[in-house]
C-alpha cells in the first residue's frame, strides 16, 4: 500500500510541533532578555545608590568662643562671612579625643569630620545668632571615607595601606559609634546642596533647579508652537510641495541624533546670535527644537481623532473656521496634546548631549536664580559626578540617577492617567 | 531689564490692550450700531496692533546689537590689540565686554580701559533705544489701530488672518531647524575643509587631532583622518545591532502572535520602560557596571578585554534599542492582514510557518525600515559612548578593544575652553556634517521603506 498525504503528514507532525514550540520558546526568551536586562539595570543602580540617602554624621560639642570665632557682631556680614569655624571644628574634635596628641594623630582625627563642614557650621550660626559664646551640640557630616567605611563598603581585612581609611580611624569610629555619636542619618544636604567637589557636601539642588528652568523654556515654547504647527498642518495647509516639504522635515528631525541639536545652538544661538553660554535659556531653546517633532506628531495625531462630524456641526451653526478650531476642535483635542507635550517633556529632562555642546557642563556651586545664570540639568550633573574618581561619588550618582528616574516615570505615569482619564471614543 | 520684566510688561500691555479694544467695540452696540465683528475680536485685533510690532522690533534689535557694538569697538581698538589676529581679538574682546564687571581681573585692563568705558556706554544706549524705540512702536500701534476700530472695521477677519500667519510660521520652525542645522554644520565643515582636505578626511587612517602651539612642539601631529572613527562607530552598532535585532525581532512576534493579552498589556509598556530610560543612565551603567563585568569574565577566560571595550558599549546599547526595534515590527507585523493568517493555517500550517513564512515576508519592508531607523539611532547615540567607550582613535574591528566614535569625538572636541576657529574644534562639525548626512540618508530611506510598504494593504 501507498503512503497517503495524511502518512507524509503525520510523519513529520511531531518534529514540526517541537519547532513550533522551540519558537515559542524563543519569543519568550527574547521578552525575557528585555526584563532580565532592565531588571539588572534598575537592581544595581538602586543598591548602589540607596546609601547614597543616607550619611554619616559625627554629633560634636561645638565651642562657639568669639575668640576662636574671631567674631563678634554676627550680623556683619564680613565677620561672619570669614569667621574661623574650622578651628571651632578642630577644637572640638580634639577635646572629644583628648588621647590623641601627636601631630599625625590630630591630622587623623581632623580627617574624620567633611572639609567643608565649616560651611554648615557658618550656616548654623546664621540661624542661631545666640549661639555665639555657648557651647551647642551640632550632627555635622562625616568625611566621605569615614562614610563609605560605616556603610561598609571598606574591607576592613585589607592591608592598612591599601586602604583610604587607617587603623586609628577606625578605632576612633568604633568608640564614636558605641557613644551613639556616629550614625547614618537623612542626607538633607543632597537635596539642598549645590554641586561640590566633596561627596559628602555635594547635592543636587542646582541641578534641580536648573532642569526645572529649562524645562520650563523648553514647555513654554514647544507646547505652543508644537499646537499652533500641528493645528496648521491638519487644518490649514494647502496640499501643496511646501506642505509635503514641512512634513517630511519633521519626521526626519525626529530622528536626527540629539547631539546634532546641540551643534545647531552652538554656532548658532552661541555663536552667531551671542546669547550666553550654560545657561536654562539656551538650553530650553535647544531642548525645544530636539522636541518639537514629537510634540507636533502627537498633537496631529490628538487632532485627527477629533470626528469631522463635530466640525460639521459648528460650521453649519455659522462658526467661522477659526471658531470651529479654537472652540470646538482644540479642547477636544487638548487632553491627547497634554500627553504628548508630558513625553516630550520626559524625554527633555533625560537628554544630556545637546546640553555638553552648549555648555552646561561646568562645575558650578551655586543654585541658578534666573534663566540668564549659568546652570548645570539633573542628567549633566550625573554624567560629571560619574567622571569623579571617588567610591562615594558613584553612590550619589546613583542616587541622582534614582531621582531621576523618579521624576521621569512619574511623567510618564501622569501621561497614561491623563490619556485613560480623558480617553474618549466616539 | 530682565526677562521676566519684559514678558510681565508685555502682558499687562496685551490685557490692557485687549479690554480698551473690547469697550470701544461694546460702545458701537450701546449706540445702537451694528458691528461686523464681535468686540472680543475688536479687543484682539487691537491687542496684536498694539504689541506685534514693538515685539518684532525688540526680538530684531536683541539679535542683532551685539554684532554691531562689536564692529563699532573693535574699529576703534588701540593699537598693540588692533594688529593681531582674529583668534586673539576675539579674546580681546571677550576681555573688553568683561571689564565692567567688578569680580573681573584683566592684565591688559588699564590699556583696554577706554575701550571697556566705550562697551559700557554704548551698551545701556542701545537698552535705551532699544525700549524707547520699543514704547514709540507700541504707541504708533496703539493710534493706529484705535483709529481703525469702526463699527464696519471686519476685525474678526483681519484678526483670524493674523492668527493664521502665526500658524503657519509655528509650522515652518521645523524647516528653518532642518535649514539652521544643515547651514551651521556646513558652513563650518566647508571652513574645516579649507584647512584640511576633504579626501583626507574621509580616508585617512590616522586621528591625533590635538594641534600643537608651538611649531617645534612633538606628538601632536594634528591628523584629520577619520576612518578609525567611522570604523569604531559601524563596531559599536554592529554589536547593538546584534543584540537588538534578533531579541525585539523575536520580542515583537511573541507579543503580537503568541502571548495572551494580558500578557501583553503589562509587558509591552513595561519593555517600553527601556526606551523611556535617559542615555546619560546607560552610560554609567556601561562603564560602571556592565564593563567591568565583562573584563573580569574575559581574564577568567584568559582573554585581555580592555576595560573600555567596544563589546560592553554595543552591549549595553544593544539594549537600549531592544524596544525600539520591537515597537516598530510590532506595528508592521500588526499590519499584516488577518485573511494571510487565517489563509496559511486553513492550508495546515502551524503558526511558526505561518510566522516564517507568511507574515515575516509580507511584513518585510516594514522590518527593513524599522531596522534601518534603529541603525541610524546607534550611530547618533552619544552619551553611552562618551561615557563608556575610549578616547584614542584605533582601526581595529576587534570587539574586545577599546573604540572610538564620531560622537565621542565630536563631544570631546568641543566640551571645554578653546577658541572658535581652531581646525580642531572645525573638525567636530565636520564630523557632525557626516553622522548628520548618515542619519539622514538612512531616515529617508527608511521612511520610504516603511510608506511604500503600508499602502500596500491599506
Amino acid at each position: 500500500m501507498s503512503q497517503t498525504t495524511i502518512d507524509i503528514v503525520n510523519k513529520n507532525l511531531a518534529k514540526r510541533y517541537a519547532r513550533e514550540k522551540r519558537f515559542r520558546l524563543l519569543g519568550f526568551g527574547s521578552v525575557m532578555i528585555g526584563f532580565a536586562a532592565l531588571v539588572f539595570l534598575l537592581v544595581t543602580i538602586v543598591g548602589d545608590g540607596w546609601g547614597a540617602f543616607k550619611q554619616s554624621s559625627v554629633r560634636l560639642q561645638l565651642n562657639f568662643d568669639q575668640s576662636v570665632l574671631s567674631i563678634e557682631d554676627v550680623a556683619d556680614e564680613e565677620q561672619w562671612q570669614y569667621g574661623n569655624y574650622i578651628g571651632v571644628i578642630k577644637a572640638a574634635l580634639r577635646q572629644r579625643f583628648p588621647e590623641m596628641t601627636s601631630r599625625a594623630q590630630k591630622k587623623l582625627i581632623y580627617r574624620m569630620v567633611s572639609p567643608g563642614a565649616d560651611h554648615q557650621v557658618r550656616q548654623l550660626l546664621k540661624k542661631n545668632p545666640d549661639w555665639l559664646g555657648s557651647i551647642q551640640e551640632v550632627w555635622l557630616p562625616a568625611d566621605d571615607d569615614i562614610d563609605s567605611f560605616v556603610k561598609g563598603h571598606v574591607d576592613r581585612s585589607l592591608p592598612e595601606s591599601d586602604r583610604r581609611i587607617k587603623d586609628t580611624q577606625i578605632a576612633l569610629v568604633d568608640a564614636l559609634q558605641e557613644s551613639g555619636d556616629l550614625k547614618l542619618k537623612f542626607n538633607t544636604l543632597l537635596f539642598t546642596a549645590g554641586d561640590s567637589r566633596e561627596p559628602e557636601q555635594a547635592g543636587i539642588r542646582g541641578a534641580l533647579v536648573g532642569s526645572f528652568l529649562t524645562l520650563l523654556v523648553t514647555l513654554g515654547l514647544s507646547f505652543p508652537i508644537g499646537v499652533a504647527a500641528a493645528l496648521y498642518l491638519e487644518e490649514f495647509a494647502p496640499k501643496n510641495r511646501f506642505t509635503d516639504m514641512i512634513e517630511v522635515n519633521i519626521n526626519n528631525l525626529a530622528a536626527v541624533p540629539s547631539i546634532v541639536f546641540g551643534l545647531l545652538g552652538l554656532a548658532v544661538f552661541l555663536n552667531v546670535f551671542g546669547l550666553p553660554r550654560s545657561v536654562p535659556l539656551l538650553g530650553g531653546i535647544v531642548l525645544t527644537l530636539m522636541t518639537l517633532p514629537t510634540i507636533i506628531i502627537s498633537s496631529r495625531a490628538a487632532l485627527k481623532a477629533v470626528p469631522p462630524s463635530i466640525k460639521e456641526a459648528a460650521l453649519g451653526l455659522g462658526a467661522s473656521k477659526m471658531q470651529v478650531i479654537f472652540h470646538h476642535v482644540l479642547p477636544l483635542a487638548l487632553p491627547g496634546m497634554l500627553t504628548g507635550a508630558i513625553i516630550g517633556m520626559a524625554q527633555a529632562l533625560g537628554e544630556t548631549a545637546p546640553l555638553l555642546m552648549i555648555g552646561m557642563v561646568a562645575f558650578i556651586v551655586d543654585v541658578p536664580g534666573s534663566f540668564t545664570d549659568p546652570a548645570t540639568v539633573l542628567p549633566v550633573q550625573i554624567f560629571l559626578w560619574s567622571d569623579s574618581p571617588e567610591r562615594a561619588f558613584i553612590e550619589r550618582t546613583s542616587g541622582a540617577i534614582m531621582v531621576l528616574l523618579t521624576f521621569l516615570i512619574t511623567m510618564n505615569a501622569v501621561a497614561v492617567l491623563l490619556r485613560k482619564r480623558f480617553e474618549r471614543r466616539w | 531689564m530682565s526677562l521676566s520684566t519684559l514678558f510681565t510688561i508685555a502682558l499687562i500691555v496685551v490685557i490692557l490692550a485687549f479690554y480698551t479694544g473690547q469697550r470701544k467695540a461694546l460702545g458701537f452696540r450701546m449706540s445702537g450700531g451694528a458691528p461686523h465683528s464681535l468686540p472680543f475680536y475688536h479687543g484682539s485685533w487691537f491687542a496684536v496692533c498694539v504689541l506685534l510690532p514693538a515685539a518684532l522690533f525688540l526680538l530684531v534689535w536683541s539679535v542683532g546689537d551685539g554684532a554691531v557694538i562689536k564692529s563699532i569697538i573693535l574699529a576703534d581698538l588701540p593699537e598693540p590689540f588692533a594688529s593681531q589676529s582674529t583668534q586673539e581679538i576675539q579674546l580681546v574682546y571677550s576681555e573688553i565686554t568683561q571689564l565692567g564687571q567688578s569680580s573681573f581681573v584683566s592684565n591688559n585692563a588699564a590699556a583696554l580701559a577706554a575701550s571697556g568705558k566705550e562697551f559700557q556706554a554704548l551698551h545701556s544706549l542701545s537698552a535705551q533705544l532699544k525700549y524707547s524705540f520699543a514704547s514709540v512702536l507700541v504707541f504708533i500701534g496703539a493710534i493706529y489701530g484705535w483709529t481703525r476700530l469702526q463699527p464696519h472695521f471686519n476685525a474678526r477677519v483681519k484678526f483670524e488672518g493674523t492668527v493664521r500667519k502665526v500658524l503657519f510660521l509655528s509650522a515652518s520652525v521645523a524647516i528653518l531647524t532642518t535649514l539652521g542645522i544643515i547651514f551651521s554644520v556646513l558652513f563650518e565643515a566647508l571652513r574645516f575643509f579649507d584647512s584640511v582636505s576633504i579626501v583626507d578626511f574621509i580616508f585617512g587612517t590616522h586621528w591625533s587631532p590635538q594641534m600643537s602651539i608651538r611649531e617645534d612642539q612633538v606628538g601632536s601631529s594634528g591628523a584629520f583622518g577619520a576612518v578609525p572613527l567611522f570604523v569604531g562607530t559601524l563596531l559599536i552598532s554592529a554589536i547593538a545591532m546584534l543584540v537588538a535585532v534578533p531579541v525585539g525581532l523575536m520580542s515583537a512576534i511573541y507579543l503580537s502572535e503568541y502571548a495572551s493579552r494580558r500578557f501583553r498589556a503589562w509587558a509591552k509598556p513595561l519593555l517600553e520602560v527601556l526606551a523611556g530610560i535617559p542615555t546619560v543612565v546607560y552610560g554609567f551603567f556601561a562603564a560602571i557596571t556592565v564593563a567591568p563585568l565583562l573584563r573580569n569574565l574575559g581574564e577568567t577566560l584568559g582573554l585581555s578585554v580592555a576595560s573600555e571595550s567596544a563589546l560592553a558599549v554595543g552591549l549595553v546599547m544593544g539594549v537600549m534599542i531592544i524596544p525600539f526595534v520591537s515597537s516598530l515590527s510590532d506595528d508592521v507585523i500588526n499590519a499584516v492582514p488577518q485573511t494571510m493568517r487565517d489563509g496559511s493555517y486553513g492550508l495546515g500550517a502551524t503558526r511558526s510557518e505561518t510566522i516564517r513564512q507568511v507574515i515575516i515576508p509580507a511584513a518585510l519592508p516594514g522590518i527593513v525600515g524599522s531596522v534601518l531607523l534603529a541603525v541610524s539611532r546607534a550611530i547618533g547615540e552619544t552619551m553611552i559612548v562618551v561615557m563608556a567607550a575610549g578616547l584614542s582613535a584605533r582601526l581595529t574591528v576587534n570587539p574586545l578593544e577599546a573604540v572610538t566614535t564620531v560622537t565621542v569625538q565630536i563631544v570631546t572636541l568641543l566640551v571645554g575652553d578653546q577658541e572658535f576657529d581652531s581646525p580642531k574644534t572645525l573638525a567636530a562639525f565636520a564630523l557632525g556634517l557626516m553622522l548628520f548626512i548618515t542619519t539622514l540618508c538612512l531616515n529617508i530611506i527608511a521612511l520610504h521603506i516603511v510608506r511604500r510598504y503600508r499602502e500596500q494593504y491599506d
